[in-house]
């Protein structure tokens, strides 16, 4: 077992250290590139510079949600194809993705604070947000509790399964029930339109952060390979005791 | 020192378990208690360590420390290890010889098992005779005149049964006697013998 | 170190470890509060009104739930076994266990209240109050709830069993406890006596709860 187990991986770190430092760097640059749009994009009519954080807040939303897609095709290899990297990529994800996810929800809440003047309100997308977010920690909860990082592993793909399901039905019946009651102190945010003069600084910050959820995944795929070695290796210290 | 044992009996939920059990015994000796499946072998060990009430008759140690009851003055072993799988090796020996008010004698003791150079390893990648090694590594790290096993032997192989044999010696050389529960022999010479239930 | 110290330091290091379940309290006392809304609907004033009595529940089920294991790890491990035959007598062993468990599991209760408190809209004056309620309560609540635990174990169930032996006589800390921080939010009626109460609720179960647990371990197991 210990041999099919350890060839890909050995050969994928061989790959990500070979990688992670060009994509670092890319990632710094994109976001040097991206901060600077955004510093000279123009302030909001209404909301002042305050809408800058929607530049934290949007990316930080959609990487949140590409956190549990990652994690959807990483349980499909982990169940399916029983790939030996699928559980470490799903298990890599999970906390980057909850990472996101928290991010938007802070942030959220901080431009809900001069908008809606309270840091929080049951609006239906913020709520969608959240209730991800405890997914998320569902997922990691389950990663804590188990010993057996095996066992954990396909407990917690078949989580991220169920979840990816769930998550499009959670999202219609909260959209239902805000607007069953839907409170009068709810401003909505942002036009139809959006002007490019927004659009194009929100774009490449997008595509910052997915440089940036990559370096972290793959770097963070790396850690978990290196601590399941540790493991093995400590197991074998045991047996051989 | 001396374990007396007058009349003992011991009935669970109704059921009577054993009856009549009498024994007599001073500092240096051993006990070795068998009897089939059933015949009460544990529920007498774990009545010797207080776990359960004695139904009749009566046990006493006399000779010892006279203001700690036999329990304190008492290491159990019993079917499970008491060993907590996310400590390490060493933090689980340290904390019982701690809690049972040991010396620093952990490191003694994680020799005399043959535990050292798993010490700092979670207790979790133990196997099943590691495990009892580590439990047995109680008994020496902290002083207690009786000792009661409930089949020692169990999970252990052949080095450790006889390195456990040496402590049981040594144990019985200093003056302190044990009691153990056993299906065959326990690696002791002189050990008397006390069979529960029908002949 | 002497033996109440070794096991509150033991307890504490388990909780905190891999499979520890430190924050699962606090994960379940989020989801337990963020639930609510869904079922009262989403009124900022509303929540904001009934917000300390939200807070109060969630953290009443949050720090029952997680005492679930408390002895039965123990017992299942054969670890019980020695800790009713050391020197220590087995009510401040349980005391030991019950404040590991209470640090692990209560006080984060009581260090999140304040962000979920912001969800539910209750002021940040306001929270400080609720907060240091819930400061004086959970204390109650996680020793009441040792004697569940005690219990549960003795009869080798778990789960429900415990909430339902334990929630009827939490009942005193949850009036206590709201009402006073419904006193010191909106007033009229002060908050000293029943903050009072709540603390001697907590001083009084923190002696009486391990007695009982003690007892019901010591007949149960036998």
């Amino acid at each position: 077992m210990a041999v099919i187990d350890l060839a890909n991986p050995t050969r994928f770190l061989a790959v990500v250290n070979r990688v992670l430092p060009w994509l670092m760097a890319a990632t710094i640059l994109a976001f040097a590139f991206g901060l600077a749009r955004v510093m000279y994009a123009p302030d909001d009519y209404q909301q002042g510079a305050t809408v800058k954080i929607m530049f934290l807040h949007v990316p930080a939303a959609w990487l949140g949600m590409m956190g549990w897609g990652v994690m959807t095709v990483a349980a499909l290899g982990t169940l399916v194809w029983r790939h030996p990297l699928a559980d470490v990529a799903g298990k890599a994800a999970a906390p980057i993705g909850a990472a996101f996810t928290f991010i938007c929800l802070v942030t959220g809440s901080l431009w809900g604070r001069p908008m809606w003047g309270t840091y929080w309100v049951w609006d239906a997308r913020l709520t969608s947000v959240l209730v991800l977010f405890l997914l998320y920690l569902g997922v990691l909860a389950l990663y804590w509790t188990a010993e057996d990082p095996g066992r954990g592993s396909r407990a917690a793909a078949i989580l991220a399964l169920v979840g990816a399901v769930n998550i499009p039905i959670i999202k219609f019946s909260v959209e239902w029930w805000n607007t069953l009651h839907q409170p009068a102190s709810i401003i909505r945010s942002g036009g139809s339109a959006i002007d490019p003069s927004i659009l194009m600084p929100l774009l490449i910050m997008a595509g910052a952060f997915t440089l940036l959820f990559f370096t972290l995944h793959l770097a963070a795929m790396r850690n978990e390979i290196l601590r399941r070695r540790v493991r093995s290796m400590r197991l074998m210290q045991a047996s051989r005791a | 020192m001396q374990l007396t044992a007058e009349n003992l009996a011991c009935s669970r939920g109704g059921r009577e378990v054993f009856a009549g059990v009498n024994f007599s015994m001073p500092g240096g000796e051993a006990l070795v208690v068998t009897g089939r499946n059933g015949a009460g072998k544990s529920s007498l060990l774990r009545m010797l360590a207080g776990l359960i009430s004695i139904s009749a008759g009566r046990l006493a140690l006399t000779g010892a420390e006279n203001d700690a009851t036999l329990a304190e003055q008492s290491h159990y072993l019993g079917h499970q290890d008491a060993v907590k799988p996310s400590l390490s090796v060493s933090e689980n020996l340290r904390f019982w010889a701690e809690f049972l008010g040991g010396r620093d004698a952990i490191g003694a003791a994680l020799e005399a098992v043959d535990l050292v150079p798993l010490a700092d390893l979670p207790a979790a990648y133990l196997s099943a005779g590691q495990r009892r090694r580590l439990s047995i590594a109680r008994l020496v790290a902290v002083q207690r005149p009786v000792w009661l096993l409930d089949e020692p032997t169990s999970a252990l192989d052949v080095p450790s049964q006889k390195r456990l044999a040496e402590l049981m010696r040594g144990h019985l050389v200093g003056g302190g006697m044990i009691v153990a529960a056993a299906h065959g022999p326990i690696g002791l010479e002189r050990a008397r013998e006390l069979k529960l239930g029908p002949a | 170190m002497s033996a109440f110290t070794a096991l509150l330091a033991r307890d504490m290091r388990i909780a905190i470890r891999v499979g520890g379940g430190a924050l699962m309290g606090a994960l379940f006392f989020l989801i337990v509060v963020t639930m609510m809304p869904f079922a009262i609907g989403p009124d900022l004033a509303l929540l904001a009104r009934i917000g300390p009595a939200i807070l109060w529940l969630g953290a009443l089920l949050a720090s029952l739930l997680a005492l679930d294991r408390l002895f039965a790890t123990d017992h299942d491990d054969g670890s019980l076994d020695l800790l009713m035959m050391g020197r220590m007598p087995l009510e401040l062993a349980i005391a030991a266990k019950g404040i590991a468990h209470w640090l692990t599991t209560g006080l984060p209760l009581v260090l999140i209240t304040p962000v979920l408190g912001l969800m539910l809209n209750v002021e940040l004056g306001a929270m400080g109050w609720v907060s240091l309620t819930l400061l004086a309560g959970t204390p109650a609540l996680t020793f009441i709830g040792l004697i569940g635990a005690a219990l549960s174990v003795a009869l080798r169930r778990g789960g429900l069993l415990l909430a339902v032996l334990v929630l009827p006589l939490t009942i005193p800390v949850l009036i206590f406890g709201v009402a006073a921080a419904n006193a010191a939010i909106v007033g009229p009626a002060p908050f000293g006596p029943p903050f009072t109460i709540l603390c001697a609720l907590s001083l009084a179960s923190f002696v009486l709860g391990p007695i009982a647990a003690a007892a019901a371990l010591r007949h149960g197991l036998e």
